[in-house]
């Protein structure tokens, strides 16, 4: 097993349930029927969720983080407000997670999605896609340049909206970490009012998705930017070898 | 007061929604931005070992199919041994990739895998875990991803001494974990979120 910096690395730490969302969270109705009702069954993480596959470069092109031409025509852009996403993926221990797939994708500025079921009757940008992907630098650095999404109405209660968001998937380095979040504005007053975000009770763990404008990373005369940093799951620390079970 | 602990908090998950497709499978859902769809490929060239198809549905807790949801799938080779870095046992079979990923039909809400018969994988403890192949599954109304396994019913002894199956409680319901082999090389995996067959997830 890997050694590092702080001793040998154990199975993953066990995800804080209280923190996460709980599978059922009526005010967001779906979950009503697509919730488990009995108890998780908790286990030690085995090789099973401690390796994970490796994406290499070859699988991506350079193109696939600019979402304002990856899909549009030669010469044209996506429309809406320009904007770079940025930030760094760490474990829990807070170190950088190199090489992690972050694939994401998003509404059009109107608030629309490029999707076969979708109805909403804001336009489709002909020149927008709404989907990127990129790997982390060594660092577990990463960064796209895309456009502001629209806010849209969606049915769950008679008038529900989603703020403005980006939806991310994250792959580090092993099965147990996948993770599938939303990134959400700084100052979006729908944040507080939407039920999905709702799942989520602990206020902390909320503004955790809320990404800051970060006008050190904007490019003048161009682009906005904002902030976005997400932690996956880590691994024990330990100078000592797990005692085999019932010894 | 007492001093800091340098560690930080699993950023917290959010539902997938309906288009993870945009995002996971974009191939899938018409936008050709992509050259493929990552995760649909899991066998790269000849491959060690036997070679089956996994395939299933998910049902709600009214019964109704799943059309909109996504499944994942990552295993080891017939070796037991997994295409990862993080292997330290061994090189795995380089034809075949370990993970595979699936959208849902969106009408019939079925998902297929196209792999191999996995090994047996070595719980922390040493003891050998029956053959299986590890599952997540997001979706529209699914908060955070539900993490399952697939063990084959036709690895009964195997089964009988898996360290996780032979430490489940209600033994009754060990049957939602066990794909059934419908013909030659052939599983089915059927996936219920709720209801009296509600399969079981996992906290791992
Ligand atoms: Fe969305």
């Amino acid at each position: 097993m890997a050694e590092n910096d702080t001793g040998k690395a154990g199975g993953y730490l066990p995800r804080d349930r209280a923190w996460q969302p709980a599978a059922l969270t009526p005010a967001y109705k779906t979950t009503v029927k697509r919730s488990p009702q009995a108890a998780l069954l908790s286990f030690p993480t085995t090789l099973s969720e401690e390796t994970g596959p490796v994406f290499g470069h070859g699988h991506l092109s350079e193109g696939d983080t600019d979402l304002i031409h990856n899909f549009a025509k030669d010469g044209e852009s996506a429309i809406g407000p320009r904007i770079i996403v940025h930030g760094r993926v760490v474990d829990e221990n807070a170190r950088g997670v190199a090489g992690a797939l972050v694939e994401i994708w998003q509404a059009n500025a109107g608030g629309r999605y490029r999707h076969k079921k979708e109805s909403y009757l804001a336009p489709l940008d002909p020149n927008f896609g709404g989907c990127g992907r990129t790997l982390t630098d060594a660092q577990g650095n990463y960064a796209f340049h895309t456009i502001m999404p629209g806010a849209y109405p969606w049915p769950n209660g008679p008038n529900d909206w989603r703020p403005a968001h980006i939806h991310f998937s994250v792959f580090g380095q092993a099965f147990a970490q996948r993770l599938i979040t939303q990134l959400y504005f700084e100052g979006d007053p729908l944040i507080a009012r939407c039920p999905i975000v709702g799942a989520i009770t602990d206020p902390d763990a909320v503004s955790s998705l809320i990404a800051p404008l970060d006008m050190g990373r904007a490019i003048p005369m161009d682009s906005l930017a904002y902030k976005f940093d997400i932690v996956l799951r880590g691994r024990y620390q330990t100078f000592f070898e797990n005692r085999p079970e019932g010894s | 007061m007492t001093q800091e602990l340098k560690r930080v908090r699993e950023t917290p998950s959010q539902t997938a929604g309906p288009y993870v497709h945009i995002g996971c499978t974009p191939g899938f859902t018409g936008i050709d931005v992509y050259e493929a769809d990552l995760g649909n490929v899991m066998k790269t060239g000849p491959v060690k070992g036997e070679e089956i198809t996994v395939t299933g549905t998910i049902f709600d807790g009214t019964g109704t199919a799943l059309t909109d949801a996504l499944v994942e799938i990552w295993q080891a080779d017939a070796d037991g041994l997994h295409n990862s870095p993080q292997e330290t046992r061994g090189i795995a079979d380089p034809n075949f990739t370990g993970w595979g990923r699936c959208a849902s039909d969106m009408t019939t809400g079925a998902f297929t895998f196209e792999t191999i018969k996995p090994g047996r994988v070595p719980y922390p403890d040493g003891r050998l875990q029956a053959p299986h192949i590890s599952v997540w599954i997001v979706a529209r109304g699914i908060n955070i991803g539900l993490q399952t396994r697939i063990y084959f019913e036709d690895e009964a002894s195997a089964n009988s001494e898996d360290p996780i199956l032979s430490r489940i409680e209600h033994r009754n319901r060990i049957p939602t974990l066990l794909a059934g082999r419908e013909k030659d090389g052939v599983y089915r995996f059927d996936i219920h979120l709720q209801g009296p067959n509600e399969t079981i997830f996992f906290d791992i």
